[in-house]
């Protein structure tokens, strides 16, 4: 039992930073959910995107020595908007080529359309890395070596601390667009009533446009963060995190903007107390191999028992 | 050059090209049997075959029956590679004709059948091997059990993968249809991981060091391990599945499928059961995939859990809705066109690629060996057949749009014979 309180700060950190990134993940499915019903399956790979482009940045600033003469924070900077703006434009193309030709269709063949995107973007970055590094997994350059010592043995990263600020401006800033902006405003409007809306003289095509780039940017923003964090990427990175992401979105209620933050963080501190204390509790037979198993556990119990999520409504079918 | 071309489409409309293909073909496998050309044109001529007009199904049928029954065992004394091939294609038709019961016929989408494939290839290869004697230790039960207990555990593969797929399916099925793929996803990943996991506290599984040896199938005691013995099973199972899965397509079970397909809501309206025949589509689905997943293990005498991957639901997946969903015979085309890419057009362009590799002709990276890239192809697969044509090669006739059709086309022969009347 002391053994386990122990762990407790350290754990929170962990679940905290990677919450933050499921957060930012699971913003991306629940917005492009909320306003086509459609789970855009290739999100997680729009994440991977972004974190080779951040890393690519980062490497890039490194060999041509920008690395060391810019404060770490700016680089880091640099290196998201970039791959936001990048990750962004392959989400707006993706929902051009892929999505909206089959827009009117069934939506099972929307979904395996979004499966098939998925799988191409994988190996394409594959193929693009591999003919580029001539390797296909990159190691994104350390950033920040510092710590902050506080009482004990406990230290917080100056890395992890920086992560949750950007996540934390950007989830803000999301939600001021969302709630105060006119073309946010305009998002809400054809997620509500698509029809109503195009007669309001809202241009729907564009707004859903503008909902893919702006999820596919955030997506690209996580991957970024995420490649700082655990600094090995490849190409197949985004599949768990994607999958646990869209779990982190039912859970906090899909197509609900804070329910996707409170979810993605609530399954970070889960997942890792789980994976922390499943050993200890179970005398080492169940160790951190079965945290994915968590993940998905959950996602099946709550289909279960709330399939609306914590913070979402529950909505009829529409007919 | 004009004339050849009008010469040719003279022949094709006559059908005189497409029997010179469904007669030559077998014929050219068994002169050039280690010819990839002369293979994959035997494949085309079923298609031939099926679309034939002139031809009557019961020709049809004697001459799907020489082609699989001699010709190809002819042809696998000579070249045992594509007897295996074709063993291969075999389990995939089954899987894709399993999978095209969830998919095609009742429109939930399964994203992790290969779950319950692993479920099958597991519950015999636990038994079939020593590992059994990990977890029961009796006099009378010695494992592994002997090859003639093959044969029941074909039945007992089916339960068990029916079974996981009913308690699966009792939750989530009354769930709306995009989450039923993550969570069939999600479970395939879990009984990955599981297996992968599972060899403490008790050794069940073996971990990620996989099963074998797997006793081979057994008839009364005569050990049944080449690979034509494995073509006959697979081609019994896939005439039983065949004839199995029709019946229940044109039955009442198979038109609320189809029903709850077109239009759920309409479907409940008119009194159809819905989670109850969900449910049962489910889990014969599922039953399919674990009477696969046996002879998988039996034949392969080696799993372990790396051979369930998402990628494996994800080549399934592709052969139905390639072949066209709702269509058993397109689900077949399906599995050919996606093995013979897979096998053979991605391998032998890797080796054809190496080869000029090695021959110093041109200097190819091995990170771009194509073998390597099936995840692009199939994407491209997916999304191209989702924008151009989701109906598939074959698409299923009791569809909505069809019927639609119909009914038009029956309208119009009344009005113009209502207007020859007046």
């Amino acid at each position: 039992m002391e053994q386990m309180t122990g762990m407790i700060p350290q754990l929170l950190i962990d679940g905290l930073t990677l919450g933050f990134v499921y957060a930012i993940v699971a913003l991306g499915y629940t917005m492009v959910y909320g306003i086509l019903e459609f789970i855009n399956f290739a999100h997680s790979e729009i994440f991977m995107v972004g974190a080779f482009a951040g890393t690519e940045v980062l490497l890039f600033m490194q060999s041509a020595g920008y690395l060391g003469s810019l404060p770490a924070p700016v680089a880091l900077l640099i290196a998201i908007i970039i791959a936001m703006i990048f990750s962004g434009t392959v989400g707006v193309v993706v929902e051009r080529v892929a999505y909206k030709p089959v827009r009117t269709a069934p939506k099972l063949v929307a979904f395996i359309s979004a499966i098939g995107v998925s799988f191409f973007l994988q190996d394409a970055v594959r193929l693009v890395e591999g003919l580029w590094k001539n390797a296909f997994y990159l190691s994104t350059p350390t950033l920040f070596t510092a710590s902050i010592h506080i009482t004990g043995g406990l230290r917080i990263p100056v890395k992890v601390l920086y992560i949750m600020v950007i996540a934390i401006v950007i989830m803000f800033s999301l939600n001021l667009f969302i709630n105060r902006h006119k073309l946010g405003k305009a998002m809400r409007a054809v997620a509500q009533d698509r029809n109503t809306a195009s007669l309001m003289a809202i241009d729907v095509n564009a707004i859903i446009s503008l909902t893919f780039l702006i999820g596919a940017a955030l997506g690209g923003a996580a991957g970024t963060l995420f490649a700082v964090q655990y600094s090995l990427i490849h190409p197949y990175v985004g599949f768990i995190i994607g999958m646990k992401a869209f779990t982190a979105a039912v859970f906090g209620g899909i197509g609900s903007i804070p329910g996707a933050m409170l979810g993605g963080i609530l399954l970070g501190l889960l997942e890792v107390f789980g994976a922390g204390f499943l050993g200890i509790l179970t005398n080492g037979v169940f160790g951190a191999e079965y945290k994915d198993v968590f993940a998905f556990a959950i996602l099946i119990i709550i289909l279960i028992f709330k399939p609306s999520g914590l913070l979402g409504k529950t909505v009829g079918e529409k007919v | 050059m004009e004339k050849l071309k009008n010469l040719l489409q003279v022949y094709w409309e006559k059908e005189i090209l497409q029997l010179a293909i469904i007669f030559l073909a077998p014929l050219l496998l068994y002169l050039f049997s280690s010819s990839g050309v002369a293979f994959i044109l035997f494949l085309t001529s079923f298609l031939v075959l099926y679309l034939s007009k002139r031809l009557n199904t019961k020709v049809k049928l004697v001459i799907a029956i020489v082609d699989l029954m001699v010709i190809m065992p002819l042809v696998g004394f000579a070249n045992t590679y594509y007897l295996d091939v074709i063993t291969q294609i075999g389990i995939y038709v089954v899987l894709a004709i399993g999978l095209n019961i969830v998919v095609g016929f009742t429109g939930l989408l399964n994203l992790g059948y290969v779950g319950f494939y692993a479920v099958g290839a597991y519950t015999y290869a636990i038994f079939a091997t020593a590992q059994a004697n990990n977890f029961i230790t009796s006099s009378i039960l010695q494992f592994p059990v002997s090859g003639n207990w093959f044969w029941m555990f074909l039945v007992i593969g089916m339960i068990a993968a029916g079974f996981v797929g009913f308690l699966l399916g009792l939750p989530v099925l009354r769930l709306r249809g995009d989450y039923l793929a993550i969570v069939t996803l999600g479970f395939a990943e879990i009984i990955r991981i599981v297996l992968n996991n599972l060899d403490k506290p008790i050794n069940f599984t073996n971990g990620p060091k996989g099963l074998s040896p797997i006793k081979p199938p057994a008839f009364f005691g005569i050990p049944l391990n080449k690979t034509i013995h494995y073509y006959f099973i697979v081609l019994i199972l896939l005439v039983i599945t065949v004839i199995v899965v029709n019946r229940l397509n044109n039955s009442r079970i198979g038109r609320a499928w189809t029903a709850i397909r077109e239009d759920e809501l309409a479907a409940r309206t008119m009194g159809i059961p819905i989670v109850p025949m969900k449910l049962l589509a489910f889990s014969i689905g599922a039953a399919f995939a674990g009477m696969m997943g046996v002879l998988f293990a039996a034949k392969q005498s080696f799993i372990d859990p790396s051979s369930f991957g998402f990628m494996e639901s994800i080549g399934i997946l592709a052969m139905v809705i390639m072949g066209g969903m709702g269509n058993i015979a397109g689900a077949i085309i399906g599995a050919f066109a996606v093995v013979v890419l897979q096998l053979h057009i991605l391998k032998e362009l890797s080796n054809f690629l190496r080869g000029l590799t090695v021959a110093g002709i041109v200097s190819i990276s091995p990170q771009l060996d194509p073998a390597k890239y099936e995840r692009l192809v199939f994407g491209l697969i997916l999304v191209l057949m989702c924008i151009f044509r989701p109906q598939g090669f074959l698409p299923a006739k009791r569809t909505m749009a069809y019927i639609k059709k119909q009914v038009n086309k029956l309208k119009k022969i009344e009005k113009e014979e209502d207007v020859s009347v007046e």
